[in-house]
């Protein structure tokens, strides 16, 4: 039994999801211009979020988090697999690049507001451009201009703002506007990448509770990529865990967090600075979670006649109650260690076992 | 794996900041960037010194190293080490200040090691430099220090660009407690890396003050790891201290508006999903009043309808 066990569409519950993504995969050439290798950054992965969903993915730098949304927001071109809005494949559909249409459909919110938005135009020109190419602008000057009012007034800005230049505002706001400037071709889906890791602690709450406003009264579908646990616990339904270039773990984001199942999760888990749990670094169970997520030999699961367990694929196992939605990938399947080593981006605490890492290796 | 929460500290002070206050110059207008701060840090004790971007905390650091250039001035106030006026210091007795007695790791440690050097090398010029050791027996330290981080003595013949950023990072703090300083000033060390390695890092930090018994002043926009390493701490905003006190009581019971926002900034791990407010978008605080002491060791700069908090607009948004 592969994946095919547990396909994301049956995840998803009911009716079509919003997006969804099957066996997607990313290479990257790497070497010269004759070269032949590539890295793997992304490996059969499979994801849904429903219509209304919020989903987090969650992992370190080098998990292929940043990958899989460039891949989504068709900003790459996946090396295999499928991409689903509403039940279509947009890869077929658009095979070259990404059409308009697919554009009003899916938009996304990126990291850096201080170099998303080009300093050179009002805010006023970001949102009537989105308006005009995508049509949304209603016919006529005066529909166009209530829809920008409306736009900023959805965001939690002031309509005096839409004649500011970017440098005018702070990093909450800008952010705001770019969030805005999504809203306006009405999409279904928003892809947001760490949008909040560039701003001030203070304000970052205000924006994840702007998206989940957004989520809440227009029904937009998003997936929230973070490196931030928490702001994925308080933030998404849903949470799926990405490990050298695979997911590795699903579930409710509570029931998640609370019950991580692979080691890799935990070791995310436990990372966390929680003063609630102050000093519950144990640097024996750190080496032991390492160990298991790099070399992992035996899996939870293996053993129980319900659950299938492989070495060679990928397998996904339920955790809990299947009716949770709560799967994890069977922790015998490791598909590369150097990839694993270079997501996992760090060394040993052991000092009796320096340098595992393979890419780290100071040439002799 | 903690310090003691309790027994920090002697009454000593190493380090007495009084009225620091440090002005950007500009030929037709200057800002003030930290006004009138005060705060001193024990002997063996963790400093916590939170804050945003911009609020001086950075500012606060290279005053004490006396590392700010124009047109950054300090204009008040005065800093002294361990009874020595560090403001009025000779460059020869700069020179020996820096490192031996007070030593700093950035936050970004790609740039605060030389990418042409080896590691090695890097760390026998401390030694050659300030403490005088032959070449050989620099050597010999520089291995030591690396063990003492858990990096593989090997590794001195590696370049800062083979290494991974936990392990630069672990490199810049073996460096900074080369020659045993009474007073580390870590400023943002973590800010750069992926949680994992973030705790590890943290509790290398703990380990090696709790060995050397060397003061911290540690300063992050992270509460959380602030409340979870430091024993006292304060909160800066605008250039100036609103709260001070243990870290415990900061967390149990902010006092300050800014104290209890910076704290809804991070959701909780465990327990329900509650919604938070952070701080809303556009709000300010002006002109903040001097620190009063609201109970034993906490001290909250008083705030309320009197002192005016401009800009309130924008609610919406974030107190949903």
């Amino acid at each position: 039994m592969s994946h095919s066990l547990m396909t994301p569409s049956a995840v998803a519950g009911t009716g079509t999801p919003a997006l969804e993504i099957r066996g997607l995969g990313k290479s990257f050439p790497v070497g010269g211009l004759f070269s032949r290798d590539s890295v793997r950054a992304l490996h059969g992965v499979d994801l849904a979020i429903g219509s209304g969903e919020i989903v987090a993915l969650v992992g370190e730098s080098g998990s292929g988090k940043s990958t899989l949304a460039r891949c989504i927001a068709r900003l790459e071109k996946p090396s295999s697999g499928e991409i689903l809005i509403d039940g279509v494949d947009v890869l077929k559909r658009d095979r070259f690049q990404a059409s308009r249409a697919f554009r009003s459909q899916v938009q996304m919110v990126f990291q850096d507001p201080f170099g998303s938005l080009n300093p050179a135009h009002r805010i006023e020109h970001f949102l009537r451009r989105s308006l005009a190419i995508h049509g949304k602008g209603g016919g006529s000057e005066e529909a166009t201009r209530r829809r920008l009012e409306e736009l900023m007034t959805t965001v939690g800005l002031e309509a005096d703002m839409l004649n500011s230049y970017p440098h005018e505002l702070s990093g909450g706001q800008r952010q705001r506007v770019a969030i805005a400037r999504a809203l306006a071709v009405e999409p279904q889906v928003i892809l947001a990448d760490e949008p909040t890791s560039m701003l001030d602690v203070s304000v970052r709450i205000g924006v994840l509770n702007l998206m989940r406003k957004l989520r809440d009264e227009q029904g937009i579908s998003m997936l929230y990529i973070t490196h931030d646990l928490a702001s994925a616990r308080y933030l998404a339904d849903r949470t799926a865990v990405m490990f050298a270039g695979e997911p590795v773990e699903e579930g409710e984001s509570l029931d998640l967090l609370a019950n991580p199942a692979h080691p890799y999760t935990q070791l995310l888990v436990s990372a966390v600075p929680d003063p609630a749990r102050a000093g519950s670094y144990d640097p024996v169970r750190r080496a032991e979670l390492r160990q298991a997520v790099m070399a992992s030999t035996r899996c939870a699961f293996d053993g129980d006649p319900n659950q299938p367990c492989s070495a060679e694929e990928p397998v996904r196992h339920h955790v809990g109650d299947p009716a949770s939605r709560h799967w994890v990938r069977c922790h015998l399947y490791r598909p590369w260690a150097a990839a694993g080593a270079h997501a996992l981006a760090s060394e040993p605490t052991n000092p009796s076992h320096p340098a595992s890492n393979a890419q780290e290796e100071a040439p002799a | 794996m903690t310090i003691s929460q309790v027994s920090f500290g002697s009454h000593e002070p190493v380090l007495d900041v009084k009225d620091l206050t440090v002005k950007y110059i500009g030929d037709t207008r200057s800002t003030t960037a930290v006004q009138r701060v005060s705060f001193s840090i024990g002997t063996g004790e963790v400093f916590g010194l939170a804050g945003e971007s911009g609020c001086g905390k950075s500012t606060i650091a290279n005053s004490i190293m006396r590392l700010l250039k124009d047109p950054a001035k300090i204009a008040g106030g005065s800093i002294s080490f361990g009874g020595r006026d560090v403001l009025a210091m000779s460059p020869e007795e700069l020179r020996r200040f820096r490192w031996q007695d007070v030593a700093m790791v950035f936050q970004s440690a790609m740039n605060s090691l030389n990418p042409v050097l080896t590691i090695g090398e890097q760390i026998v010029d401390i030694f050659t430099t300030h403490a005088g050791y032959s070449r050989k027996e620099s050597l010999r330290r520089a291995g030591e220090l690396l063990e003492l981080v858990r990096i593989d003595p090997a590794r001195l013949k590696s370049y800062p660009h083979q290494l991974s950023g936990g392990m630069r990072q672990r490199a810049v703090i073996a460096m900074a407690v080369a020659l045993k300083p009474s007073l580390l000033i870590l400023d943002e060390p973590t800010t750069a890396l992926d949680v994992v390695v973030q705790q590890e890092i943290m509790a290398q930090i703990k380990e090696l003050q709790r060995e050397l018994g060397f003061s911290v002043l540690f300063i992050t926009h992270d509460m959380s790891l602030m409340v979870e390493l430091s024993h006292r701490m304060a909160v800066m905003y605008g250039g100036r201290i609103v709260e001070t006190a243990k870290a415990q009581d900061v967390y149990a019971n902010p006092r300050h508006p800014y104290t209890q926002a910076l704290m809804g900034a991070f959701p909780p791990l465990t327990g329900p999903r509650v919604p938070l407010t952070g701080l809303p978008d556009g709000v300010k605080f002006r002109n903040i009043p001097d620190l009063a002491e609201v109970a034993p060791g906490h001290l909250v700069a008083p705030f309320g309808d009197d002192i005016p908090v401009i800009d309130s607009v924008n609610l919406e948004g974030a107190a949903r």
